[in-house]
């Protein structure tokens, strides 16, 4: 068995092979390996015998489950009406400017990947965003330099 | 001024107190009927932002004679601008777990689960430390109560508590047919009462100082207290818990910044208030004797006057037609076609006289869609549009 099945199987283990144990497993599968390829949605399916095509389906019904490949650090940034208010475009100028990549890329080294999502509920401290699972407040073009700065060179 | 009332800070849900062992093991002694009776006269009604009386909720999920029933906990709080669960969670876990296990005796339920939206992963260590420790002295009690987290993966809908339900079933968050409402078949079929974190919260507080205290808080139709989430352009976003019934002109006097054009009152699905309606707008459920009264589930974002009002509705509807399940048409196509019909007029392809087409599309989606999301989109539509028509089009 090549690792993706190995993954497969012990998520299915760990939650149970129910259809509504599928979540759990998608996000198991997103947490180690960052996105959902075609060949790991046919493995859920094959493992948790569900047809392929529901599993595809439910996958792209939610953005944390990312379909595409995706880097190390999925970066997340508000877009939400506060955030957009307190200047989210010039977080993302700075964020583009610093990987030079745009919205939805990754960088080719496979560590960043950046995008836009809708209201991650910091309306009080914007603009927010979310790097993985981390959050990240009342950030300015200054600190997320700093901030990419750290998970660039990995002391974070 | 209209309202001779000033705002009323209060301080219950937040109120630090470590007395949820003897809250628990005390309140599981009364019956059943006992305690729905006193939630129903406490006049709780939910905070999510629909404003269902809570103990009639109980009262219903309790007399069915299913073997399993469920209750859950909905903290998948993605109504843009408020984030008042979270800080719920993070602060004062036992009372929502304590009203949780309440709920499961009143109603006969087992099982309990939490639905945390995957925005709040980070919560979910130090909530499942405070489960374990609840469910320690749950045993020691012999109160056979399970508590479980449900992670979300980013979807607006699944807030909405019959998709939360297929969410929690492995499928898709598309919204279910209602009746038959979750009380009668919820998740897996079996009743279920679904919660928003704040309501169970409140439970907590009527359970431990009695209906009457809740009671006295608040207006006629309007009791007790909500927490607000306000953002946007004031000198002190944060989260308050203050007395319903206020008036808008009150809540902008303690938290504009001099310059407030508008007030977003329950987020991007609820109505957008221009200044010269501060004074007859009350924030609180429908029924209120005089004037409008607007619901919230405690979203407060206000504008001043350096904002563009079609910006903010862009920035709505750009959000609607993303979170749009999909599912069924009105909400599908009414958000993407509102989405266009907006940016052409803007820039002059269409003329101004489009938009009333655009507001009776609305009024479809109202009348035609599935769910709370569709419908309400019409809310904030139309209150932007009839009240700053000229930014719309200029």
């Amino acid at each position: 068995m090549n690792p993706i099945q190995d993954l497969i199987k012990n998520l299915a283990d760990q939650y149970g092979r129910n259809r509504e144990n599928l979540l759990p497993v998608l996000q198991g599968v997103v947490k180690q390996e960052k996105y959902l390829s075609e060949y790991s949605m046919i493995e859920i399916a094959r493992e948790m015998d569900i047809p392929a095509a529901e599993v595809y389906g439910t996958a792209t019904f939610y953005s944390f489950l990312e379909t595409r490949p995706a880097g190390k650090y999925i970066i997340r940034v508000c877009k939400t009406i506060t955030c957009a208010m307190k200047g989210k475009n010039q977080l993302l100028f700075a964020i583009q400017d610093m990987l030079k990549i745009k919205i939805g890329e990754t960088t080719p080294d496979k560590r960043f990947t950046l995008m836009e999502t809708n209201c991650l509920g910091w309306c009080h401290k914007a603009p927010a965003m979310l790097i993985n699972d981390e959050v990240y407040t009342e950030v300015n073009p200054e600190r997320v330099r700093e901030i990419l700065g750290k998970y660039m060179k990995e002391t974070i | 001024m209209a309202y001779s009332y000033q705002l009323k800070r209060v301080d219950f849900i937040f109120r630090n107190e470590n007395d949820w062992e003897k809250v628990l093991s005390t309140t599981i002694k009364k019956k059943p009927d006992e305690l729905i009776n006193e939630l129903i006269s406490s006049e709780l009604k939910g905070r999510g932002g629909a404003g269902f009386p809570t103990g009639l909720k109980w009262k219903l999920t309790s007399e069915s004679k299913a073997p399993t029933k469920y209750v859950i906990c909905n903290a998948d709080e993605g109504e843009p601008g408020t984030f008042k669960d979270r800080e719920i969670l993070s602060k004062v876990p036992y009372k929502v777990l304590t009203a949780m296990a309440v709920c499961g005796y009143v109603t006969g339920a087992k099982e309990g689960f939490i639905y945390l939206r995957g925005e709040y992963k980070f919560l979910e260590e130090e909530l499942n430390k405070a489960i374990d420790e609840f469910q320690y002295y749950c045993k020691e009690i012999n109160l056979d109560f399970r508590i479980k987290i449900f992670m979300g993966s980013g979807a607006y809908i699944c807030g909405e508590e019959t998709a939360l339900m297929e969410s929690m079933e492995g499928r898709r968050g598309e919204p279910r047919n209602k009746p038959p409402f979750p009380t009668q078949a919820g998740l897996m079929g079996a009743p279920t009462v679904v919660n928003n974190v704040e309501t169970l919260v409140h439970t907590w507080t009527i359970f431990k100082y009695g209906a009457k205290k809740f009671y006295d808080l608040g207006v006629q139709y309007s009791r007790g207290t909500k927490l607000f989430s306000v953002s946007g352009d004031t000198p002190k976003p944060g989260i308050y818990e203050l007395e319903l019934g206020m008036s808008l002109q009150d809540f902008v006097y303690e938290f504009g910044d001099g310059d407030t054009k508008a007030v977003q009152v329950g987020g991007a699905s609820g109505f957008l208030v221009p200044r010269k309606k501060f004074r007859d707008t009350a924030i609180g459920y429908e029924g209120k004797l005089v004037g409008i009264s607007l619901p919230t589930g405690g979203s407060m974002m206000l504008f001043n006057s350096s904002r563009s009002m079609f910006n903010v509705l862009d920035n709505y509807l750009e959000f609607f037609r993303e979170e749009s399940c999909g599912q069924c048409t009105p909400c599908r196509v009414g958000c993407q076609q509102l989405l266009l019909g907006i940016k052409a007029v803007k820039r002059g392809e269409k003329p101004a006289s489009y938009l009333n087409k655009l507001l009776k599309l609305t009024e479809t989606m109202q009348l035609t869609a599935k769910c709370g999301l569709g419908q309400s989109v019409a809310n904030s539509f139309s209150s932007i549009v009839e009240n700053f028509r000229e930014e719309m089009i200029y």
